[in-house]
């Protein structure tokens, strides 16, 4: 096939202010027009500014103990007021912020793109792919995992908090999994994959290009609900002991240290509390707004 | 003057603040058949809605609608249960979902005898045997106790049929009632319809896209555009001295099975119902819009006729009407000395629109009763002319591009959950040999289940089939290792049917054409891209838009861009226009048939639809049953079948020209294609064929003992029959 040469030298001539309007930029794009996009956005990094800036602005770190004021109310001295240890609660709240929001997103972006991964694959392929993926994850699914976690408790103490972050994640993506795979197997069948089989696209590139992003709105929702969920289950096991070691701290182990005087002492609770709810609507802000901007039957 | 049984009047529907039907007048009187043709979106179907009262709720409705000086729009749903299946009554589009499957299909006509009329059970069962029979149900005592399941596509449309005149009505409106149905089982639905007219008396309302249905079944027609209806008369006066530009443009795209030759396009897309644009609907759209279809909406006006014959007054004033400031300007395209009354040739051009490049095409207004050979196209799209060659492909030895050589594919058909056994085979292509040569256009005809697209799928596919032999482009996919099936592909391309599930919806129009560049590593896309968009007539513009902001044509274009994005050889086509409505299905087959010469493509082409396959193939091969009945050159087969399937075929597909499709000889075939398991011994079209039925029995043994091989007359032609007629 060959173009005339009046063509050829007129396309040349437009190419060069040519934007390219790929699907990347279209959501970028999307998503910080919405209104909604732009507050999770700002919001969320305003706790991650106040949790990994904010301890340089207080006199206290969260190791240090005051022992002249144990659970004193918020004052000039102690921003958030102190525990009953003597604690400065701001400086122990922004770190437990701190760990909380690594733990949280990391567990959840990482367990759902786990579940993606291992849905679209076995879904895409079938065969022994599906056969061996799918036993994984039913294996998975029915170990305890409160149990393992608990167990390998001891691990995790001496800062070794990514891997607790892995473990995390490894108990978290079986069911979006499941699900994925069942939408991949009909989506395989759609004309769109089957155009892009016959063009000669390789399958692990029509997964990534056509599959995974059919099913961004599943994925983005689940990990929102996975931030949540990651946090959540981050401060139950410390409510036992057994997630983030002392001296280390975690919204979970302060909101758990801090029911039992939440009612004479609320400083030692809703500071906590309340950024653990700022953070999980922020997440959700953004999910929202970016399944929005994926979505391309909305006009914009 | 009689009194019309329904009259409709100013009838207007809306979802919210959304109109759909603007304005609809029409009156039907007792026994009369009235067509009501549009494109999908026109409001044709809402209108009838609106008339039996079955809007969804959110519709609003006004205006009046009178069955038999009744008054029925708005009445309850307890008022008009008394007129509805009695006097009034409707046969949809999809029989499956009309019929409640947990039902017998007797018991279900004898329901709709027994809510209307004083019978006992007894007495409505042998009723509802007798209606089976009526509409040409074969056995249909035992028939009657079958479940909807077990009855084929044309069956159940018949058993709707017989629902609809089982009370012996006045009016039954027919919704689309042969759309889903293959061209052979439309024919015998439309014989149906008139038994069931001439049994029963009743008017018929008729809505359809298609006119070629129209052109034989109608008496009166009513078109519709974007909510209004834009032109009314008699079937002769619409076709033959058509005074509304939409009209005509509709009779100017669409394909006809009685000529070839390129289609005159509608420019542009129906404007969706929520932004019409000011003025006369059509005015965006329109050749011939003058500055005053862009302030004020056309009435439905009287034509003004030149009285050659004086015109029967009949039901409700003058018969013709038309919606166009510039009515008496516009010159019918349908072959006029055709028309009674009207035996001149008008010489004098119009200009039908300005092609996708921008440059205006005159077309002669005869326009077709010239050869296709003579038809100037003047200058091509961006600046290359082309002659067309009236012979279509000459006798040079070309090289061949495609070969196919006893392609065979069989299903397994297993039974149970647990032990799976194999219970049968379904024998879905049986031996197809065809081969395309470069530059060539093959089309693969057929009515549905009889192989055509799984053939297609087999040939995508690049693998060694089960038996049987593929070779494209010289190469044998038997044979072929990785590497190469990636060279294959860039010269093999497809263009799917259904151009919104064949585009990534989640992908931009830029991504989407650029996969394939991306796939073979061809640099960078952007200039490239934009070049194809072009090239198929779409604005570069367009690239940042995802598929569901287009129109249908517009994105049947991305698929034909991102098919040509590698510059491939071979482009299959499965389908590519069935999906399109008719006035932007003419302008994709013009560019496909403008990019092959192009570019020197060659197509093959799967369609369901003889009259587009006549428009754009060089060769055609029929398929039956997963074989192939007939091949040869297009033009030999259009004119002289010598298979009697491909006969009975192309009588089937009806013309949009009310005097030659009335005139025509039409072959009725009895039954449905058989179902691919249960295949009879010898030839498979035996049992329905026509020309089995009147050989001597000598000469039929051997129909039932030999399955027919594909003999060749003189030319390029073959047919798989024993006593092809050649």
């Amino acid at each position: 096939m060959t173009l005339s040469r009046e063509e050829l030298a007129r396309v040349s001539a437009g190419a060069g202010r040519l934007a390219v309007p790929s699907r990347g930029r279209l959501v970028a794009g999307r998503f910080l027009r919405s209104g909604q996009g732009r507050s999770g956005a700002a919001l969320l990094a305003l706790v991650f500014l106040l949790a990994f800036a904010g301890p340089l602005a207080g006199r206290w770190s969260h190791t240090d103990k005051d022992f002249l004021a144990f659970l004193q109310p918020p004052s000039a001295l102690h921003w958030f007021g102190t525990l009953q240890t003597g604690a400065d609660v701001y400086a122990v709240t922004l770190r437990g912020l701190q760990r909380s929001l690594v733990v949280g997103l990391l567990a959840a972006v990482l367990s759902t793109v786990l579940a993606a991964l291992v849905g679209a694959f076995a879904g895409y392929f079938l065969g022994w792919t599906e056969r061996t993926l799918m036993w994984v994850t039913d294996l998975l699914l029915v170990l305890p995992a409160f149990l393992i976690l608990a167990v390998m408790s001891p691990l995790f103490s001496s800062g070794q908090w990514p891997l607790f972050v892995a473990m995390l994640a490894l108990f978290l993506w079986m069911v979006t999994s499941k699900i994925v795979r069942g939408m991949t197997i009909s989506l395989r069948e759609r004309e769109f994959v089957q155009a892009a089989r016959f063009m000669g696209v390789p399958p692990v590139t029509i997964i990534f290009r056509h599959i995974l992003p059919n099913l961004s709105s599943l994925l983005v929702v689940d990990a929102t609900l996975n931030v949540s969920a990651a946090i959540l289950t981050e401060t139950s096991l410390s409510y036992f002991g057994f997630g983030i070691q002392p001296p280390d701290v975690s919204l979970g182990t302060l909101i758990a240290d801090g029911t039992r005087t939440a009612t004479y002492a609320p400083w030692t609770f809703w500071f906590a509390a309340g950024l653990l709810i700022v953070t999980v609507l922020a997440v959700n802000l953004i999910g929202d707004s970016l399944r929005d901007a994926l979505d391309p039957e909305r006009p914009g | 003057m009689i009194e019309p049984i329904l009259r409709v009047t100013d009838l207007h529907v809306s979802f919210g603040a959304v109109p759909a039907v603007r304005g609809m007048s029409y009156e039907l009187a007792a026994g009369e058949v009235l067509g009501i043709v549009g494109e999908s979106g026109s409001g044709k179907s809402v209108a009838a809605l609106a008339v039996m009262g079955l809007l969804p709720r959110g519709a609003r409705a006004s205006g009046s609608v009178r069955l038999r000086g009744t008054e029925i729009l708005g009445a309850t749903d307890k008022g008009l249960a008394a007129y509805r299946g009695k006097t009034i009554s409707m046969v949809f589009q999809d029989p499956l979902s009309a019929l409640t499957p947990v039902y017998r299909v007797g018991d279900q006509i004898a329901e709709a005898v027994r809510v209307h009329q004083r019978t006992g059970r007894g007495q409505a069962a042998r009723r509802a045997v007798e209606l089976l029979d009526l509409v040409g149900i074969p056995e249909p005592g035992r028939r009657a106790l079958a479940f909807p399941h077990e009855y084929s596509g044309g069956m159940r449309q018949r058993a709707m049929i017989a629902m609809a005149i089982a009370n012996d009505p006045d009016v039954i409106i027919c919704d689309e009632p042969t759309t889903a149905l293959d061209v052979t089982v439309q024919a015998q639905v439309l014989e149906v319809l008139k038994t069931a007219r001439g049994e029963t008396g009743a008017a018929i309302v008729m809505i359809t896209h298609d006119l070629g249905v129209v052109a034989g079944f109608a008496d009166r027609m009513l078109v519709m555009y974007a909510g209004r209806p834009v032109e009314t008369g008699s079937v002769e006066d619409v076709y033959y001295r058509t005074r509304m530009p939409y009209t005509l443009g509709l009779l100017g795209s669409v394909p006809r099975l009685d000529r070839g030759g390129r289609l005159v396009p509608i420019e542009g897309h129906p404007p969706s119902p929520g932004a019409l644009p000011p003025g006369c609907a059509f005015q965006p759209r329109c050749p011939m819009a003058v500055a005053a279809c862009g302030t004020a909406e056309p009435v439905l006006e009287p034509v003004l006729e030149p009285v050659l014959e004086p015109v029967p007054e009949s039901v409700g004033g003058p018969r013709h009407l038309a919606a166009c400031f510039r009515a008496a300007e516009v010159r019918s395209p349908v072959r006029s000395e055709n028309a009674p009354g009207e035996g001149r040739a008008r010489p004098e051009p119009i200009v039908l629109g300005v092609d996708g490049c921008g440059v205006s095409r005159a077309v002669d207004a005869g326009g077709v009763g010239v050869r296709p050979e003579s038809v100037v196209l003047g200058v091509d799209g961006c600046g290359v002319s082309r002659a067309v060659d009236a012979d279509g492909v000459g006798v040079r030895p070309v090289p061949v591009v495609l070969e196919v050589d006893g392609l065979t594919r069989h299903y397994p058909v297993t039974k149970g959950t647990l032990l799976r056994r194999r219970v049968g085979t379904v024998r879905a292509v049986d031996g197809v040999t065809f081969d395309l040569r470069e530059g060539e256009t093959l089309g693969l005809v057929g009515e549905s289940g009889c192989g055509k697209t799984t053939t297609l799928m087999e040939i995508l596919r690049l693998v060694r089939p089960a038996a049987g032999r593929i070779a494209v482009l010289g190469r044998d996919t038997a044979r072929v290792t990785a590497a190469d099936r990636m060279a294959i592909r860039r010269d093999l391309q497809v263009v799917f049917q259904d151009p919104m599930a064949s585009l990534d919806p989640r992908m931009t129009v830029h991504d989407i054409v650029a996969e394939p560049l991306r796939a073979h590593r061809m640099g960078r896309p952007g200039p490239r891209v934009r070049e194809l968009l072009e090239l198929v007539g779409l604005d570069p513009d367009h690239a940042a838009r995802y598929p569901r902001e287009l129109s249908g044509g517009q994105r049947q274009r991305v698929g034909i861009a991102r098919a040509l994005a590698l510059e491939p050889r071979l482009v299959v086509l499965d389908e590519p226009v069935s999906a399109l409505d008719v006035s932007i299905q003419a302008g994709v087959i013009n560019l496909l048939d403008d990019l092959r010469s192009r570019l020197g493509l060659s197509y093959l082409i799967v369609a369901h639809d003889l009259a587009v396959v006549r428009h754009i193939a060089d060769r055609v091969a029929v398929m039956y049953s997963g074989r192939i009945a007939e091949i040869g050159r297009a033009d030999r087969i259009y004119a002289a079948p010598a298979h009697p399937y491909t006969e009975a075929l192309l009588s089937a597909v009806p013309v949009p020209d009310p005097v030659v499709e009335r005139s025509r000889r039409r072959i009725l075939l009895d039954g449905d294609l058989p179902g691919p398991m249960g295949r009879p011994s010898g030839c498979r079209f035996r049992g329905r064929c026509p020309r089995f039925a009147v050989l001597g029995a000598g000469e039929r043994d051997r129909c039932v003992a030999e399955e027919p091989e594909i003999r060749w007359s003189g030319g390029d032609q073959g047919a798989a029959c024993h006593y092809a007629s050649f």
